[in-house]
């Protein structure tokens, strides 16, 4: 279905012209520090290539008249193993304002990786990315309180990573089957 | 039959030992200790409410463990888990007992490979009694369960430990399959 799409022309739905157009504000302000455009018809997404200005992007993104993207529906990890990172997908959405969604990535280092934290900027972002770090072990620099959130706070090794082998004893209890 | 309906006259004396007597009482007054940890805690609590009326065995569950003489481990026992349930346990009076409830507390469950946080069998670490198989077990299996532990009780006396009354319960098992051609004939 995707080739079908692709070989018809460029023609993207609605709801994902929405999303380029919010998207194009925000590569006019920020330029290079943003990726190209990636119109994936389920959810449309950027990637930040300047972690550095997430903060910045990100309050834009929320505060920017035009965008005004006040809900963070989903902050998820992800183990890029083969390109040795571990990056997040932020799903943003617009509540009351606009109907435009959009996801965006960013990526780290996968040994020792550390990404700003947004969760000043959006409250649902500091359990999340507690979580994400409980579970990929990337650092959010700037997070007000970043402990494991799941797993025993004692615990082990990131348990989504791809590469993750279980502990063998937790407290004196054998962990595998 | 029921003492009661014995129909018992002469002055309403009668013989038997005290192991008996406390067996009887115990066996007849369950009371396990109310937690439950993930989806089987939902066919326990309905194993519990009218339909299936748990009371009518004189079991009804109690919110401290130094009331309980059963723990009925309900769910998937997490690693953050096990050593609360280890807590629990040593906070029951004896003799106590312990009912593993469904595959996740038997073994870990379907989370028996990849659930690095699941406690792979709450046998690790605390003694189990009865095991009731299934995902989740069906209330029914439940109170199959419970009856075994009733057994379990009535095998126990002065000078007759735990072990040797699970050995002896061991020893009357019964072929499940038995059973069911035997009820299958009956109702055909
Ligand atoms: S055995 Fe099945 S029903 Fe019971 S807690 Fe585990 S997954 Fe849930």
């Amino acid at each position: 279905m995707d080739n079908g799409m692709e070989e018809a022309g460029n023609i993207m739905p609605a709801a994902v012209l929405e999303s380029k157009a919010a998207y194009d504000i925000i590569r006019g302000r920020f330029g290079d520090a943003v990726s190209e455009f990636d119109a994936n018809p389920t959810m449309p997404f950027f990637e930040v290539a300047d972690a550095s200005k997430w903060v910045d992007i990100a309050l834009f993104m929320r505060d920017d008249a035009r965008l005004k993207f006040n809900y963070m529906a989903c902050l998820s990890g992800v183990d890029y193993m083969e390109q040795e990172q571990l990056g997040i997908v932020c799903n943003l959405e617009s509540i009351g304002h606009y109907p435009h969604r959009i996801a965006v990535k960013v990526k780290c280092r996968r040994e020792g990786g550390s990404i700003p934290s947004v969760a000043c900027v959006w409250h649902t972002a500091n359990w999340h990315e507690r979580e994400a770090y409980d579970m990929y072990g990337m650092t959010f620099e700037g997070h007000p309180d970043l402990r494991r959130i799941l797993c025993p706070e004692d615990w082990t090794g990131f348990p989504l990573r791809k590469d993750y082998q279980v502990q063998e004893t937790y407290h004196g209890i054998k962990v595998p089957y | 039959m029921g003492l009661l309906d014995a129909n018992i006259s002469n002055r309403n004396v009668l013989v038997t030992s005290v192991d008996n007597v406390m067996n009887w009482a115990r066996l007849s007054s369950l009371w396990p200790m109310g937690f439950g940890l993930a989806c089987c805690a939902i066919e326990m609590m309905a194993t519990n409410a009218s339909n299936y009326d748990l009371e009518r065995f004189g079991i009804f569950p109690r919110s401290s463990p130094r009331q309980s003489d059963l723990m009925i481990v309900a769910g998937t026992v997490t690693m953050k888990m096990a050593e609360k349930v280890v807590t629990l346990y040593e906070q029951m009076p004896e003799p106590r007992y312990v009912l593993s409830m469904g595959s996740c507390s038997n073994c870990g469950g379907p989370y028996w490979n990849h659930g690095y946080h699941v406690l792979k069998g709450v046998d690790r670490v605390i003694p189990v009694d009865v095991y009731v198989p299934g995902c989740p077990p069906r209330p029914e299996a439940l109170i199959g369960g419970l009856m075994k532990i009733q057994e379990l009780v009535r095998m126990e006396g002065l000078g007759i430990s735990r072990q040797d009354a699970l050995k002896k319960l061991a020893e009357k098992s019964v072929d499940a399959q038995q059973v069911i051609d035997q009820v299958r004939r009956a109702t055909a």
